[in-house]
């Protein structure tokens, strides 16, 4: 369970940053986003 | 007519005369977290209804928490059922802000570090002779993180409860003094006088309105017992961030989050009753706690080190101590710390981007931990 929980634990969280680097390029800041 | 006298005073003085030692020491107990909460200001949101559910459920006969106590009622209706930590957490996600952690998502994988000390706890809680069941509840203390602790122990080991809770909140309350002395133990002075510059890096809007939308559906899909936890800070979150539900906003993080607080602090305070508190195991629980908060700043750290290493020095290791549940507290002994070694070091964001990730890794490892027992068969 600890080797799991662990592992899990840290692939999960690294699956969910792939997942906001993605956003991020899909949903750049634009200034007039900003604006609005 | 004496006799009918004295039956009367009798049943003045019969709370009294039913007075136990373990009632007295926990009504004094109660006092003390009282005093903790009202003039130490340690987390005086929760210690104070939980010291005076504490001093309510040892009065004796007053059968607060008895089949029809009046917070037997709350107990069952809130705590058993989960949903006053599942509530709080609508208003915890309504009043985070994800942009630093959106600005560098790698920061993210400090969160989940943050977390290892809890599974350590747990190796240690078995060895010691405790349940299964029993071990995760103790490890989550670890997650600094009060309603996700509340909600895998109701889970799972009810009768810790008390313990568990008062834990995960006292030493959440005393994170400024448990921290420092571990970040300074396990990084040299060249590492804790890094500087890392803050870019500032600008969010769009609509990443971070799909953020909790994404971020549910992925933690969701790998641990879907997790659910209730992720689902409601994420929904939080999404009420903020939207701009388009600002009472609802408002309400997730005033009236709800304070409600529900109030009765959840008294439930779990009325579990402190004196003869079912008072026990060896009690004080294992809450030593083990304290370790495993201890051993998740150590985690922590070392992950910094880690990513210091990799990053040829860029990352202060010192962020590493924020990866914790306790928002923005850790992020701030994180600050001043840094500006111990170096006045011109600003870590506050980075701390803040550590700490937000925190967050989510303390409910992604429950999530994880009680998708790992159902997937057991014990869950």
């Amino acid at each position: 369970m600890t080797v799991i929980g662990m592992g899990g634990t840290l692939l999960s969280i690294w699956l969910l940053s792939l997942v906001i680097d993605l956003l991020r390029r899909i949903f750049p800041f634009r200034e007039s986003e900003n604006k609005e | 007519m004496i006799d009918a006298l004295l039956m009367g005073l009798n049943g003045l003085i019969v709370g009294l005369t039913n007075l136990t030692l373990p009632n007295v020491i926990m009504i004094s107990a109660g006092c003390g977290l009282l005093y903790l909460g009202i003039k130490k200001d340690y987390e005086p949101l929760l210690l104070v209804p939980i010291g005076f559910g504490a001093i309510l459920v040892n009065i004796p006969l007053a059968g607060m928490m008895e089949p029809e106590g009046f917070l037997r009622y709350f107990y069952d209706a809130g705590v058993l059922t989960e949903i006053f930590p599942c509530l709080i957490f609508i208003g915890i996600g309504a009043m985070t802000d994800f942009g630093p952690l959106l600005e560098n998502p790698r920061i993210l994988l400090l969160g989940a570090a943050g977390q290892f000390g809890i599974f350590l706890t747990l190796l240690l809680a078995l060895m010691l002779g405790f349940s299964y069941l029993d071990s995760v509840a103790i490890g989550v203390i670890g997650a600094c993180d009060g309603p996700t602790a509340i909600y895998v122990t109701s889970k799972y080991a009810p009768h810790l409860l008390g313990a568990v809770s008062v834990a995960a909140y006292s030493y959440m309350s005393l994170v400024p003094l448990i921290q420092p002395p571990i970040m300074r133990l396990l990084t040299s002075d060249r590492e804790r006088k890094i500087v890392m510059k803050y870019e500032g890096k600008k969010v769009s809007k609509t990443l971070k309105i799909v953020f909790p939308i994404a971020a549910t559906i992925v933690t969701c899909l790998i641990a879907p017992k997790g659910t209730p936890l992720m689902g409601m800070i994420m929904l939080g979150n999404l009420l903020r961030e939207s701009g388009v539900v600002s009472r609802l906003t408002k309400s997730a993080e005033n009236e709800i989050a304070n409600v529900v607080t109030l009765l959840l602090g008294l439930t779990i305070g009325a579990t402190m009753e004196g003869s079912a508190f008072l026990k060896g195991q009690t004080l294992l629980v809450l030593g083990l706690g304290f370790l495993a908060i201890c051993l998740d700043t150590v985690t922590g750290v070392l992950f910094g080190k880690l990513m210091c290493f990799l990053s040829r020095g860029k990352v202060n290791p010192l962020i590493g101590a924020a990866g914790i549940s306790a928002y923005p507290m850790a992020a701030r002994v994180v600050q001043v710390e840094a500006r111990k070694y170096n006045k011109h070091n600003h870590l506050l964001m980075h701390a803040i981007g550590a700490n937000t990730g925190g967050q989510i890794g303390s409910v992604m490892t429950a999530a994880i931990m009680l998708s790992v027992l159902k997937g057991m068969g014990l869950g």
